[in-house]
């Protein structure tokens, strides 16, 4: 088998606890389907027959239940739970099932949304031996107003400075704002194997990465590594340049084995390497192609460890991991299939007026003299006469009475709007009543049990 | 094939007259003599219908138009010449309208007939001696030795894009075994409209799944690296493929009910056609996998698996061993003899055996400078260049428009080569052949470096009929920020060839150094002949 795919659901969606406090982050709907399926559905679409999913017991059991899942995902879902405290990391959710890993493994986050051609990053893993390929794409400015938000948006989160080789492929540098104190440095080493060295800023990682099984084995062994993208991928990236692995010897498959059980000290490093290394030197020797050209050394400066990046310019790719990116993906995720704007079971009633852009889920209720646009309308949702909602987002199981003025609003499931509430930038959080009459803008309104403890 | 001479054939097409005027039951024997018969009837119309329209045609095989029974007994070599044999051609002809009325003849009238065929059997014999000279080894697929009409030559399919019949065919193949069809992109030059042409940004992957569960994933892994150029010069294909081969090998499990001998190679078809897709095999990959077949077929059926993996295996790194690793040895021993001190040597392109003699030479403390010539779009000298200065090797850096400038100040011209025909042409990187060409003009000796695992049967006399079409968006080179070549496909009238290969000539070449030594360009066929004959 080529590779295993892996899928992280277990993730809190901690810069959204107004939506997520009630409803897991893997099951939000995004579209009228629950975040995961997206990436569950890319997997399936590029071929993909089994996927580990790692999450918690909570999603599992509202997995079984939702009925898109059930119908709609036909790869066999071997379901891992670990404990929801949050303090597992991806990188220990990966040490927690590598009994299960066989062979190199894609890992996917299962808040990412995205049309992305996997061959591409996949090839790239296969073409250049690489121990680590990722996908990144070029960061889009969020457009919709965000409800709750007071003033102006917070500038710039913390930055991430990719760097990239001449041909954009191989990746050199990784940091994030946060752990560059006095400014950013590059070792002399990097600059002399590869003098020209981009660097970006404004790219959104995507969290798909492809991992040879031996990163995996070497996580086993190192307890310290908690998660993939804040430690792993930053440690790879700055150990494909480190004196160690450039200067490996070959050793015979069968005597490495053996040295490697015997002498368990040195399974701190990243030990990469294949049976037959010698052939694949050979081959390498006789072939007249090298990564780089200007200097004296060979294919990939002799390295072993070796990073690729592909970075998308086009097509979607979205991280669904704050309340901007959400409603973002509620705008754009159905653009990415051909299926009916209105579902099959969704009673609509002659004298609505229905924007093309607006999404009606199965079993809702849309009566007469309303008019929806842009809009995503949930599952079971009941809408009554005279409502006007617009650019909002209304979650399954909700009802609103009549008479409404819902705009660029998010309203979470099982909520209830009272007659004639007029909502603006409004974010109602589960199961909470608006009473009739209720004039809010840009709020958010959620029960007292859910506010932080201080 | 059947000996049986005329005689024999007479008596029987009697009874079997007589059987079908009784309405007797024909024996099995009567009934193949029959099917026979109509055979050769149907071959005889239709090479009386293609005399009339070809005079002579050097093509079609003149061989006597006796029925097919009795002509392997003349011709012993099947290679044929065109040795036209006028005389007994209008003779037999009419002959052979005479099988089409067979049931109307008589005893006598056979008989005659019969006489009469043996007649032009002789006479084509006579003929046939004074033509002997005429045997030029024609290298195609073997032409069946009953030919009553031109020869069906079976062209591979590589070379017949242009024909729609053949790409269906192929694509029906592909789909059997379940392999992406990839296709062809851009406007082709008339000239080589027959070839493929696929460019790199349309990998066969995209049409894969992920993860391949169909193909091996160390064989699409090394598909990319062929289609992308990482693997590329003849022996690192080779060694590439060959150590493909020893994973899936490794990975392989006998199904039950099923022979591994046979199994195996099934198996290995479609990866073969796989990589065929990615990119069109190299001649010293050809070989490989045919010794590959061969060693799985001997594989005695009492074998268990995992003794049979054994040995494959190290079948493998025996190969690799012997005609790679030690030829490269043997060649560079030789060669030494020929490098003098003081000599400037031209080399061509990224020859790994080229690269590897010159360091092997300098080792042994020649004292020699080296020119390295390259070309666009490839530009695969620099790497040539680099390997050279690395090792310490003084060298000259030119492209190859500079050739004949630079070639008053070179003693000897040592080459690569992608394979050699058995006609004696070197088939190598696209321009060597202008290399050799100029090097012949300005007198210098012209050496080509070559492991026999590299000879092929084929034969071609130039560089149109078989080549591989690279991916014409190399030719597009940006200079200052411009891209003239950018919007090429809008123009109507403009192509873009990307050549890779090309054939020299053997007068241009004056020795082959291999790893059975040093011998002639047109040693060749020899060295072909011993070696089927070892195997």
């Amino acid at each position: 088998m080529e590779l295993q795919a892996v899928l992280m659901a277990a993730g809190g969606g901690s810069r959204m606890t107004d939506l997520t406090y009630n409803t897991p982050k893997p099951m939000l709907p995004v579209g009228n389907k629950p975040l995961m399926w997206y990436p569950l559905n890319l997997l399936e679409r590029v071929g993909f027959e089994e996927v580990i999913v790692i999450t918690t017991k909570e999603v599992q059991k509202m997995m079984t239940t939702d009925p898109k899942m059930k119908l709609d995902v036909k790869m066999k879902l071997d379901v891992v739970c670990i404990q929801e405290d949050g303090d597992m990391g991806t990188a220990d959710a990966l040490r927690h099932i590598h009994q299960k890993i066989k062979t190199d493994i894609l890992v996917v986050s299962c808040d990412l949304i995205t049309d992305v051609a996997l061959h591409e990053v996949v090839d790239l893993f296969r073409a250049h031996n690489a121990t680590l390929a990722m996908l990144m794409s070029k960061a889009h400015e969020f457009t919709e107003t965000v409800p709750g938000q007071k003033g102006k948006k917070k500038t710039a989160e913390q930055r991430d400075f990719v760097g990239v080789d001449q041909s954009g492929k191989r990746l050199l540098f990784m940091a994030n704002e946060a752990d560059l104190e006095d400014g950013l440095s590059i070792r002399k080493s990097i600059m002399r194997k590869h003098p020209r060295m981009l660097i970006k800023t404004g790219l959104v990682d995507a969290h798909l990465y492809c991992l040879k099984k031996a990163v995996v084995d070497f996580l086993a062994d190192n307890k310290s590594i908690s998660s993939i993208r804040g430690e792993l991928v930053p440690y790879m990236v700055r150990k494909q340049f480190s004196k160690s692995t450039t200067n490996q010897t070959i050793k015979d498959d069968a005597e490495e084995h053996n040295e490697k059980k015997n002498e368990g000290s040195t399974n701190h490093e990243l030990i990469i390497s294949s049976r037959d290394e010698s052939l694949i030197q050979l081959a390498q020797e006789r072939s007249c192609w090298n990564d780089h050209r200007g200097d004296m050394s060979e294919a990939y400066h002799g390295g072993k460890l070796r990073c690729y990046v592909h970075i998308m310019d086009q097509g979607l790719c979205y991280r669904v991991n704050t309340l901007a990116a959400y409603i973002d993906a509620n705008r754009l995720a159905p653009k990415l299939f051909d299926e009916p704007a209105v579902h099959p079971s969704a009673v609509i009633s002659e004298r609505c007026q229905m924007g093309s852009d607006s999404i009606f889920g199965a079993l809702c209720q849309v009566a007469e003299k309303t008019s929806i646009k842009r809009s995503t309308i949930g599952n079971s949702t009941t809408v009554k006469e005279k409502v006007k909602v617009t650019n909002s987002i209304i979650m399954h199981g909700v009802t609103i009475e009549e008479g409404c003025n819902i705009q660029g609003s998010v309203i979470c499931s099982n909520a209830v709007i009272g007659r004639g509430a007029d909502l603006k930038y409004c974010l109602v959080g589960n199961g909470q009543r608006i009473e009739p009459g209720a004039e809010r803008t840009n709020e958010v309104i959620v029960g007292t049990d859910q506010l932080m403890e201080i | 094939m059947a000996d049986s001479g005329d005689p024999e054939g007479a008596g029987p097409k009697d009874g079997i007259v007589q059987a079908k005027n009784e309405g007797r039951e024909m024996t099995k024997e009567e009934k193949q003599r029959l099917r026979k018969e109509k055979k050769q009837q149907k071959k005889s119309k239709e090479k009386k219908d293609d005399k009339g329209s070809q005079d002579g045609g050097k093509e079609k095989k003149q061989s006597s138009s006796d029925p097919p029974s009795a002509q392997p007994t003349t011709h012993t070599n099947t290679q044929k010449a065109p040795s036209a044999v006028p005389a007994p051609v209008p003779v037999p002809a009419p002959e052979t309208a005479a099988p089409a009325d067979k049931p109307a003849k008589s005893k006598g009238e056979l008989k005659a007939e019969r006489r009469a065929r043996q007649e032009a059997e002789r006479a084509s014999k006579q003929g046939k001696k004074g033509d002997g000279g005429q045997q030029a080894a024609t290298g195609k697929p073997k032409a069946p030795p009953s030919e009553l009409q031109p020869v069906v030559k079976r062209l591979p399919e590589h070379v017949q894009v242009d024909n729609p019949e053949v790409l269906r065919k192929l694509a029906k193949k592909l789909e059997r075994q379940q392999i992406p069809l990839r296709s062809d992109y851009g406007y082709k030059v008339s000239l080589f409209s027959h070839l493929h042409q696929y460019s790199r940004k349309a990998p066969l992957t995209q049409q894969l799944g992920i993860p391949s569960t169909v193909i091996h994933p160390v064989i699409v892994r090394l598909g990319l690296q062929y289609s992308q150029g990482i693997v590329a010069g003849s022996n690192a294909r080779s060694v590439a493929l060959l150590h493909a081969f020893k994973q899936v090998i490794r990975d392989y499990t006998t199904p039950p009910n099923e022979e591994l001998s046979r199994d195996l190679v099934n198996k290995l078809k479609p990866y073969i056609s796989f990589l065929n897709q990615c990119r069109p095999l190299s001649a010293s990959m050809g070989n490989a996998i045919k010794y590959i077949k061969k060693e799985i077929s001997n594989i005695p059926s009492q074998c268990k698996e995992e003794e049979a993996k054994r040995k494959l295996l190290n079948c493998i790194e025996c190969y690799i061993n012997e005609k790679i690793v030690l030829a490269a040895k043997a060649i560079a021993k030789y060669s030494i003899e020929k490098i003098s001190d003081g000599d400037v040597i031209l080399v061509y392109g990224c020859s790994s055996l080229v690269n590897h003699i010159l360091c092997e030479a300098f080792e042994k403390d020649r004292k020699f400078r080296v020119i390295v010539v390259d070309s666009r779009p490839r530009l695969e000298g620099r790497e040539a260049l680099r390997r050279l200065v690395q090792r310490g090797i003084s060298c000259t850096y030119v492209l190859i428009s500079a050739v004949s400038y630079i070639l008053p100040e070179v003693s000897k011209v040592f080459l690569g080569a992608h394979a050699l025909l058995a006609n004696g042409y070197v088939m190598s990187r696209v321009g060597t052949s202008q290399i050799a060409l100029v090097a012949k003009t300005f007198n210098v000796p012209v050496l080509v470096c070559c492991e026999t695992y590299k000879f092929c049967e084929r034969v071609q006399t130039d560089s149109f009929v078989s080549n591989e079409l690279d991916d014409p968006d190399d030719l597009i080179v940006t200079r200052k920020g411009k891209t003239q070549l950018e919007h090429w496909q809008e123009v109507p009238l403009l192509g873009l060839l990307n050549l890779v290969y090309d054939v020299t000539p053997p007068d241009f070449v004056d020795l082959v150094i291999t790893d059975l030594g040093m011998i002639p360009c047109t040693s060749v066929p020899v060295v072909l002949r011993v070696k089927n004959v070892d195997q």
